[in-house]
Parts: structure tokens; C-alpha cells; sequence
């Protein structure tokens, strides 16, 4: 059976290293596959955070070669096995230990972005009507696992540590599937200009390039959010139109 | 934001990666291409000359429209100028820059482009390194001072709207411009329908145009985006929505298209007017 180095990042803190470690690979086996193989034959103690192997639970989210995917969807036919692979942990929040790190701050800032509000019911028996096209904008949204590799990948977060000014990109597909519901009422425009720092977001298009479920979070989230902050705050002839028409 | 203290890991340098594959080949790409363009326009617009071509209505996008036509060719006249000769009340020169019909215009389209959505993300990492590629280290100099386009000066990058109604003139005229290409001055005198190279050159260019144009984020948003209930606006709303969504998906193609085949447009015009090339006529 071949064998494949690892090159993961190990310990905590400054103390915190790569380490070498060899293990046989198979057909069909998965990064995280490798890492608990490691795990049962020489690094018992090395910890890494995964659930359910199959690419919905959002836990397993490394730096695999550099690029930030789930372990668990990496297959290793893909990588280049006559080098060490490289396996990290996200580089955007704080580091636990090992391939583990505290994700906590992401919960936090979901918990100050208005819940969802929706209007009166359409119906004497409390339920509501709407059309099928107008939801499916927002059902891509709810696609997301909160892997946060969107989150890890954004240079907003990992190479300027805007965390108190910037909710990052997985924070406003939750907003833009709130903001842009048939039936939500709550306005989270000034939240999303202001505490939420949505100005920060120059559009490189990583989130998108990292998101296992293939959102399209810039086009479809991020830009049509900007465009409402536009029409809100920065279009004079917007405002001007909302002044006479009320609307 | 949460306020609680975050203990993150040290900032890397410009570069500092664990990616494998070539990272750089994209920003390169787009710096080679961007740079070339930004290069060979402004070139073409310093010129003044050869931006028609007599005995035809081809004219060089980059030209048109003409508002005055360049005190270079005085006292010839292209025929494209809206308000005649170049007049007094506009200088030459600007420092040591010639003032052309080309300066007059090309800013909005220019404009258009430099606060496109897909180009400020491509510039962005090309030409600013902010981030050069993703997952790539950044220049540490900028590190916890970032601004991005939450402030002035990036705050501006918010009038692409207004770019975009300026560009949706524009692609009026250059389609105006395709359209009268298909007429050729004859031996008698008059104008009469034929087709050269050049027609299909200046018929191509609002085509990528529009693709491009009619793809804009700001457009789409506008259209219809805006709405929560997109099913609230008329039929004919809803399809141009779906239409610019569509067009949106291949927003970065068509911005590169359209990009090159305005250069090799304004290519074309020019060396056909010097005589360089010869525009072969098909009918």
C-alpha cells in the first residue's frame, strides 16, 4: 500500500509546529480519513473537530495544501502525494490546539444581526403565501453548514483582523437570506453598513471560490446587499425618488 | 461586532502561503492585460488622428461620440463631430498632454469600468496586492489600518450607478456607430449599404459591450434586485431581470471580451486610416 507524508500543524500557542507524520493511503480515502488513520497508529493526543464525514455538518474545516476546504470532502486522489501535504488550522480565529480553533466569535455576531420578522399573516389560519420565484433567491442562502471557510479565506478577517468592525461573508448570506425574504420586515441595512462593516468587503471573490456548497456569495449575497446600503445611503437620486414617491 | 478580545494568529507577510499550485498566475494575468489596455488607450486617445476612416462611417469606439473633432486634423473634418472644429475655449494642451476628442468622453466609460464589481475585485489583488491571491499573504504594511471601501477614498467606488446610466448611453452610440458602418461613400457621390471587415469589427464591439454592460451588478440590482417580491413587477420587468442575472453570470467574460475588442476596435479604425490595412469590403 503507498504511503503519503502529512505535514500538520501541531500544539498550541507559540509552541505550535509542523510535524511530519507518514500513514498508507487507499483508494477513495479523504484527508480526514488520513488524519484519523494518524490519530490510531502515532498521534493519539492531535486534535482535530469533524461530526459527520460527508460534507454537511460544516466541522472539519482546514487549510488543506493552503487552501482552506472541508477535510472531509478533500479527497486525496486530487492532491499531489509525492510531496508532504500540508494541513492546517483556520487561520482567521483563535487557535485551540492542533487543527482545532475557536469558532465562537462566528455565533456571537450571528446573535446581533435582527432575527427574522415576517408580516401578518396572509390567511385567517396564520399562514402565509408566496410566490416560488421569490423564494428561491433566498434558498441558496440557506444552503450554508457554517464551515466558515468563507470567513477563514476573507482577508478581512485573516490579514486584517477587522473582527470588532466586520461580520465577514458568511454573516451576510444569513443577512441577505433574511433581508431579502418575501416576508421579512426587519431593515438590518444600517446594521450591515455599520457594525456589519460590509464597505470592508472588496469583492475579491474568495468566500466564493472556498464555499463547499458552491454559494455564490459575492454575486448573489454580498453585491446585492451593497447595492441596497447604496440606495440607502450613498444614491442622492434614489432618495430623492423615495421622497416623492414614498415608496 | 463582537467586542470580546480575539487572540488570532500573527499576520504573514506579503506572499507567505502553504498553497501548492501557482497562485500567481491570475493577478499576473489580469496585471499583464489590465496594464496592457490602460497602456494602449491612453496612447490612443493622446493621438488625435486617424480615428475615422474617410470614405466610410467607421469610427473608433474610443472616439465616439465626437463632441469636437481634434484640433490635430483642423482644418479637416471627420464628419462625426457633433459641434464642429475643436474650439478655442478648450485648450490644446493640458501640461505637456495633447487634448483630444478622445479626453473628452473616455472617462465615462472609464469610469464604468474602474468601479465595475468584477474589476475593482480583480485590480484590487493585480495592482494593490490587497489580497494578492486568496489564502496568500498580504503586504504588512497596510495590516490592521485596512480601509477598504468602508472609507473615503474607496467609499466613491459607490457612484457606479451613475457610471453605469452613462454607460448605457454610450452603448446606444456605438451601436448607432455599427449600424451606419454598413454605409460606404460610392463613386457617385452618395452613401450606399455594403459590408466590410470593419462593419463586422464595429458590429461586434456593442454586442460585447452589451453583454457586458447589460450583465452590471448595479443594473441588476436595479432592475429588480432591489425587490423582495421580484413577482410584484411586470412580466417584461421579471424577464429583463432574469436576462441581466444570466448576463451576470458571465460578467467577468464579457468584461474581458468587450475590453479587448474595444482596443483591437480603435486598432482596426487606425490602421486602416493610415493605410496600414486594408479593409477588405464583402459586399
Amino acid at each position: 500500500m503507498p504511503q503519503a507524508t502529512f505535514r500538520i500543524w501541531t500544539g498550541a500557542g507559540d509552541d505550535a509546529v509542523f510535524k511530519d507524520f507518514a500513514t498508507d493511503v487507499s483508494e477513495g480515502m479523504v484527508v480526514l480519513d488520513a488524519i484519523h488513520q494518524i490519530q490510531a497508529e502515532s498521534a493519539p493526543t492531535l486534535a482535530c473537530r469533524w461530526n459527520c464525514k460527508a460534507g454537511k455538518c460544516g466541522s472539519c474545516s482546514a487549510e488543506v495544501n493552503g487552501k482552506p476546504r472541508l477535510m472531509c470532502m478533500t479527497r486525496l486522489d486530487t492532491l499531489d502525494l509525492s510531496v508532504p501535504v500540508t494541513v492546517e488550522p483556520m487561520k482567521s480565529f483563535p487557535h485551540v490546539r492542533d487543527l482545532v480553533t475557536d469558532v465562537s466569535w462566528n455565533f456571537r455576531v450571528k446573535k446581533s444581526i435582527k432575527p427574522f420578522k415576517p408580516r401578518k399573516p396572509d390567511a385567517p389560519d396564520g399562514t402565509w403565501r408566496m410566490q416560488q420565484a421569490d423564494v428561491d433567491r433566498v434558498q441558496e442562502f440557506r444552503k450554508c453548514i457554517e464551515c466558515f471557510l468563507c470567513q477563514d479565506v476573507c482577508h478581512v478577517l485573516r490579514d486584517h483582523h477587522k473582527h470588532p468592525e466586520f461580520a465577514g461573508p458568511r454573516h451576510f448570506v444569513y443577512t441577505a437570506a433574511l433581508e431579502m425574504h418575501p416576508l421579512d420586515t426587519e431593515d438590518r441595512l444600517s446594521h450591515m453598513k455599520n457594525e456589519g462593516g460590509i464597505g470592508y468587503c472588496n469583492i475579491t471573490k474568495c468566500c466564493t471560490k472556498v464555499c463547499p456548497e458552491h454559494i455564490t456569495i459575492t454575486d448573489n449575497a454580498i453585491i446585492p446587499l451593497k447595492e441596497r446600503v447604496v440606495d440607502e445611503y450613498y444614491d442622492p437620486l434614489t432618495r430623492l425618488f423615495k421622497v416623492f414617491t414614498g415608496k | 461586532m463582537s467586542r470580546v478580545e480575539l487572540k488570532l494568529p500573527q499576520l504573514r507577510p506579503l506572499g507567505a502561503t502553504q498553497r501548492t499550485d501557482a497562485w500567481w498566475i491570475q493577478p499576473v494575468l489580469t496585471l499583464l492585460g489590465l496594464g496592457a489596455f490602460i497602456v494602449y488607450s491612453t496612447w490612443a486617445a493622446l493621438q488625435g488622428t486617424h480615428y475615422w476612416v474617410p470614405g466610410t462611417n467607421y469610427l473608433s469606439p474610443m472616439y465616439s461620440p465626437v463632441l469636437f473633432d481634434s484640433w490635430q486634423i483642423a482644418p479637416a473634418s471627420s464628419g462625426h463631430a457633433w459641434f464642429g472644429a475643436w474650439p478655442d475655449w478648450i485648450p490644446k494642451n493640458l501640461w505637456v498632454l495633447s487634448m483630444t476628442p478622445a479626453f473628452l468622453i473616455l472617462w465615462a466609460p472609464g469610469g464604468f469600468r474602474f468601479t465595475c464589481y468584477y474589476y475593482r475585485g480583480a485590480y484590487y489583488k493585480a495592482f494593490w496586492a490587497d489580497p494578492v491571491s486568496c489564502a496568500v499573504g498580504e503586504p504588512k504594511f497596510r495590516g490592521t489600518h485596512y480601509r477598504g471601501e468602508h472609507k473615503f477614498p474607496l467609499l466613491l467606488q459607490n457612484i457606479h450607478r451613475y457610471f453605469l446610466y452613462l454607460a448605457l448611453v454610450f452603448l446606444v452610440f456605438l451601436t448607432y456607430d455599427a449600424i451606419i458602418s454598413y454605409r460606404f461613400l460610392g463613386d457617385d457621390g452618395q452613401k450606399h449599404f455594403g459590408v466590410g471587415i470593419g462593419s463586422l469589427v464595429l458590429t461586434i464591439n456593442p454586442i460585447l459591450l452589451g453583454g457586458y454592460t447589460l450583465g452590471c451588478h448595479s443594473l441588476r440590482h436595479l432592475i429588480g434586485g432591489k425587490k423582495d417580491c421580484i413577482t410584484d413587477c411586470s412580466g417584461a420587468r421579471q424577464g429583463a431581470y432574469r436576462g441581466v442575472s444570466c448576463l451576470n453570470r458571465r460578467h467577468m467574460l464579457f468584461a474581458w471580451l468587450s475590453l479587448f475588442w474595444v482596443g483591437f476596435t480603435d486598432v482596426y479604425v487606425r490602421l486602416v486610416s493610415m493605410g496600414t490595412w486594408t479593409d477588405i469590403r464583402i459586399l
